[in-house]
């Protein structure tokens, strides 16, 4: 009795409850509250609600998280990186400037989804509650300042990923794609959570914060721990980035998800992962262990740009094409993350703002090409489609050159960018790593060239086809990437200097 | 601030040329994009009239342009991306100026001389992005500027060959989109690394200023090869110096009529023009290393080209081939880094612009009558078409280098400049101007002389429009044949200054590391008279004496 009594008492002691600063979450509780607060309006009424209503919704409840991005952008500006919830989440201008991504990339997935459930006639609340709540745990994932949490968010963000895979309940292929998306993603998360637990065997905290400054206080006799701590969670970050060779699922799942959902899933998912990554390694490991990852992370960077241009080439599949050119992207990412200076980390923050306008705007043009059943994305498909939607062919093929890396597009400054912070990092291999990724993006080009000769060059193949028609919104998704590519493209000055302002730092934890 | 606000004011009251030059045909594009497809008739006039007055904005510019300066005039200087240093910096001078006025001069002659089959509004509105895109080339004195207009222009391109080109034309087009991209790569990679290491080297903010990194030589020798080696592969895709080439009589034989007058015009000139550019002014002393190297490839092209032409059965993929030749002495010239060379380079340059330009728009209409290009199915054309025959015999002796014609005074000074440089590569590359003489005389003789069969005996000839679209190109020709002073004297003080500055820097060079093995030009500079002397007397003394011996010295070259 005596000692439950103390034991009480010394957990009363113990458990100091963090303030809880409900502002510094604000974009994370948008879309949160946005997505549950629909899923409750929709199960308490009677009726049925407009289709345009939840995609409305959807698109508000983003707007809403990107604007209350800005006053923490301010503040952070202001009066520099703070911490929330007791060290949990990081608030600083790198997290801030994912957080808007993320819902860049919410919008342009609740825009083709509009048309694309009117289309395949299902409904749909659901598909937008799981849309909101994946890109609410990407959110949490992309500020963690504490590797559990980081864990919480990714699970959060995938959980609904794998089932908004699998919505498409008369698509054996959609079923096919998430169920190989579940199985493999827990398998990568596994991977994760060991390597975390092995990192806070070495290090002795999950915070990133207490990481970084134990190890820049110790020196750690027995390193295996830690090595292998790194590499676990390089697999399962990994995994989520679809870096070689933990891309195997990419493919697949991106060519049989239901394609504004691939549209979602290729850019805010990978956003968010990345965001881990430079939060992880360049940010809590990077100023000890740089040594011991870069190594890692270069294997991956060189085999993630080589297996995502040349297995690219011999696709038929134009949704597979595009899998494998993301795959291409990341490996570019990659380069910044491996530079491990301020200028790397906005190079690939640019670059992955950069592709989401790329990406998304892509797979909007697969959404609308794939016709009823969501299944017409051979290349035979795209065959003369300049004849048949001169506009859709041009805005595919400036998304698509973008993407090749021709200049006057984002596609060619974000290769810019993370090939000078490079080569401005000096480390071992920079220049040789430089010029396979350019060299990939010459094979890389070669595919999307067989895209748009298809497009411009020939003639319609299937005459029988039902023609293609562009919903309101799905209208308003590409013309959203087209403007984002070149506009940007052409004056990247106010994203280069968001970017260049999004510093991401650690924020030390108070003890 | 008041100093500020005059040169502000200063520059503002110049007439910001170059940029009109850049805008007024992307403005046409523009302009042709917002006129729907069914007022088809806008299209070409609308193209006609914004090349036209472009081309002549650059004559224009052509009379302004201060012949004793060596300094880029017209200059326009902006911020464009702050954080990377680029800047939008445009100029020209005497090395440019020639070039920009070719493209003033060839795009409005192309689009004049050629109706496109097909879609009206896309042709016209790429062709004047085409045009834009070449202007921007050879003004820009930022790298990433440059690089923007280089791989820009590829767009444009793509599509002409792709949409109106003939038989393996998907293959062609996507050929040629992968090859100049293939060496954008290294280019890019090269230019980041140039700006990031003088950034290193000098604690300046990072700059991609041609004119500022040139002055500075601010990096390491070695590094300064390799990324010479970067731009060379990126120029040698271009030019095409000879393992890249094989993409050009793909491209060039499947491009419609005018997208093969522009690509061998213009688009091959901007590997030439960055050879100059990026490698004599901006990596002087890599360039002087590697001369020999290039020289060769030089000579390769001038020899290969020249037999690959001579056996050919499609009269087109003659006429590509001969470009492979010709652009080899403009390789040869540069880099024997001598002014007569330098100069007869630049004189190559466009007068092969003007004369295989002229050849393919004759090709063109040959085709357009008789629907093959294959040698053996045409022949004795003369007797239907005397005026055609006429004109083809003149562009082609023009492209032989018939001395009087355009095309002697620039080989002439090419050879001269590599004798000067390096005997043996001139030795050799003499011969091209004999296999030239060969393979064109033979091809004239195949299609023109002989008896005349089917089709052949009753060609259509050319008719007076077709013929009005000649009459410039063949005055240039006349004109620049018999009088090439006045072009050589507007460039003497760019060249010059140029040659002046591959000496300094890589003298400079040696100073700092005296193991650096000597390229053969320096010693050729020693015994340049005599080189000169024992191929050439009257002309071996100076450029400007070269020009004017231009038609004196015709006898002693005599291999026409």
């Amino acid at each position: 009795m005596v000692a439950l009594t103390t034991l009480l008492a010394a957990s009363d002691a113990a458990i100091d409850t963090p303030d809880i600063d409900w502002s510094a979450i604000a974009p994370n509780l948008v879309l949160m509250l946005g997505g549950i607060l629909l899923l409750t309006v929709v199960s308490l009424l009677k009726t049925r609600l407009p289709r345009w209503f939840c995609a409305t919704w959807t698109v508000l409840v983003s707007l809403g998280a990107m604007a209350a991005v800005v006053p923490l952008w301010r503040r952070v500006q202001d009066s520099g990186p703070e911490t929330a919830m007791g060290g949990a989440v990081g608030l600083d201008g790198y997290s801030l400037v994912i957080a808007a991504n993320v819902c860049l990339a919410v919008i342009f997935g609740a825009l083709l989804l509009k048309g694309y459930l009117e289309r395949e006639q299902l409904e749909g609340p659901e598909w937008y509650v799981l849309l909101m709540l994946s890109a609410s745990g990407a959110v949490t994932m992309a500020s963690a300042d504490d590797l559990i949490v980081l864990f919480v968010g990714l699970e959060i963000m995938s959980v609904a990923a794998y089932v908004l895979t699998a919505m498409h309940s008369r698509r054996i292929s959609s079923q096919e794609a998430g169920m190989k998306y579940f199985l493999l993603g827990a398998f990568a998360s596994a991977f994760l959570l060991y390597g975390i637990a092995l990192t806070y065997g070495a290090t002795g905290s999950t915070s990133l914060a207490k990481i970084q400054t134990y190890l820049s206080g110790t020196v750690i006799s027995h390193s295996g721990l830690l090595l292998g701590g790194i590499a676990f969670m390089l697999v399962g970050l990994g995994f989520k980035i679809a870096a070689v060779p933990f891309h195997f699922w990419t493919p697949d799942v991106y060519q049989g998800s239901p394609s504004p959902i691939t549209a979602y899933m290729s850019t805010a998912i990978k956003a968010a992962a990345f965001a881990a990554i430079v939060r992880v390694f360049v940010v809590a490991l990077g100023p000890t262990q740089v040594n011991e990852w870069r190594p890692m992370v270069y294997g991956l960077a060189v085999l993630t740009l080589l297996v995502g241009s040349l297995f690219a080439i011999s696709q038929t599949n134009v949704k597979r094409m595009l899998a494998y050119s993301s795959i291409n992207h990341a490996g570019f990412v990659l380069i910044g993350v491996l530079a491990n200076t301020p200028e790397g980390n906005s190079a690939t923050l640019f670059y992955l703002v950069a592709y989401t306008f790329m990406a998304a705007g892509s797979f909007a043009v697969t959404t609308v090409v794939g016709r009823t059943g969501d299944g017409r994305h051979s290349l035979d498909d795209y065959r003369g489609l300049s004849k048949v939607r001169p506009g859709l062919a041009l805005v595919f093929a400036v998304l698509l050159l973008s993407q090749a890396g021709v200049p006057l597009t984002v596609g060619f400054l974000s290769k810019f960018y993370v090939i000078q912070a490079a080569l401005d990092s000096d480390f071992a291999g920079a220049g040789v790593l430089c010029v396979i990724a350019m060299l990939t993006a010459v094979i890389s080009a070669f595919m999307y060239l067989k895209i748009v000769a298809s497009m411009y060059f020939g003639d319609p193949v299937d005459a029988d086809a039902p023609a293609i028609r562009i919903p309101a919104s799905a209208g308003i998704a590409l013309a959203l990437a087209v403007a984002g590519v070149v506009v940007l493209g052409v004056l990247p000055g106010p994203l280069s200097d968001v970017v260049g302002d999004a510093t991401a730092q650690l924020v030390a934890v108070i003890p | 601030m008041g100093a500020v606000l005059a040169s502000e004011a200063a520059a503002s009251t110049s007439f910001p040329l170059l940029a009109v030059l850049i805008l007024l045909p992307f403005a046409g594009a523009a302009l042709i994009g917002l006129v729907p497809r069914s007022r088809s008739e806008f299209f070409r006039p609308i193209a006609i009239l914004t090349s036209v007055a472009t081309g002549a904005l650059s004559v224009y510019l052509l009379t302004q342009f201060d012949r004793d300066s060596a300094a880029y005039q017209f200059t326009i200087d902006h911020a464009w991306i702050s954080d990377l240093g680029v800047r939008l910096h445009f100029g020209v001078d005497g090395i440019s100026l020639f070039l920009l006025v070719l493209s003033g001069i060839m795009f409005p002659i192309a689009i004049l001389a050629v109706k496109p089959h097909g879609d009206q509004k896309a042709y016209y509105a790429w062709m004047l992005v085409l045009m834009a895109g070449s202007m921007g080339v050879f003004t820009a004195l930022d790298m990433l500027v440059f690089f923007v207009f280089f791989e820009i222009v590829l767009v444009p391109m793509y599509f002409l060959i792709g949409i109106w080109g003939y038989g393996e034309r998907v293959y062609a087009a996507t050929k040629f989109f992968l090859f100049t991209m293939f060496g954008s790569a290294f280019m890019l990679v090269g230019m980041i690394a140039l700006a990031v290491l003088h950034q290193r080297e000098t604690g300046s903010p990072l700059t991609f200023d041609i004119v500022t990194l040139a002055t500075d030589q601010a990096v390491s020798t070695t590094a300064a090869r390799w990324i010479f080696v970067a731009f060379a592969i990126a120029f040698a895709v271009k030019v095409p110096v000879f393992p890249l080439h094989t993409w050009l009589p793909d491209a060039h034989t499947q491009a419609p009529t005018a997208g093969s007058v522009i690509l061998a015009a213009i688009l091959l000139k901007f590997g030439t023009y960055g050879y100059l550019r990026f490698g004599l002014y901006l990596l002087p002393d890599a360039a002087a290393w590697a001369a020999p190297v290039m020289l060769t490839l030089g000579v390769i092209g001038i020899t290969y080209g020249a037999i690959c032409a001579a056996m050919q059965k499609d009269l087109k993929r003659l006429v590509a081939y001969s470009s492979i030749a010709h652009l080899g002495f403009i390789v040869l010239g540069t880099f024997s880094l001598t002014v007569q060379g330098i100069t007869g380079g630049l004189l190559v340059m466009v007068n092969h612009g003007i004369a295989t330009g002229a050849l393919f728009l004759l090709v063109g209409i040959i085709y357009d009558r008789r629907h093959t290009r294959i040698i053996a199915e045409l022949g004795g054309m003369q007797k239907a078409a005397p005026l055609l025959a006429g004109v083809f015999t003149f562009v082609m002796m023009a492209s032989v280098g018939l001395p009087g014609l355009n095309g002697f005074p620039g080989e002439f000074l090419s050879l001269l400049g590599a004798f000067k440089g390096g005997r043996w590569w001139g030795v050799v590359a003499v011969t091209g101007v004999i296999l030239a003489a060969l393979y064109l005389l033979w091809a004239y003789q195949r299609v023109f002389h002989g008896p005349a069969s089917g089709g052949n005996a009753t060609m259509r000839d050319m008719d007076l429009k077709e013929f009005a679209v000649f009459v410039p190109l063949i005055g240039l020709i006349v004109f620049l044949g018999l009088f090439p002073g006045p072009m050589i004297e507007t460039m003497e003080p760019s060249v010059k200054a140029l040659v002046a500055h591959v000496q300094e820097s890589s003298d400079n060079a040696r100073a700092d590391q005296p193991d650096i093995e000597k390229a053969d030009v320096d010693n050729a500079e020693a015994s340049a008279s005599e080189h000169g002397s024992g191929t050439e007397g009257s002309a071996g003394s100076g450029a400007s004496e070269g020009s004017s011996s231009g038609s004196g010295a015709t006898s002693g070259e005599g291999h026409g």
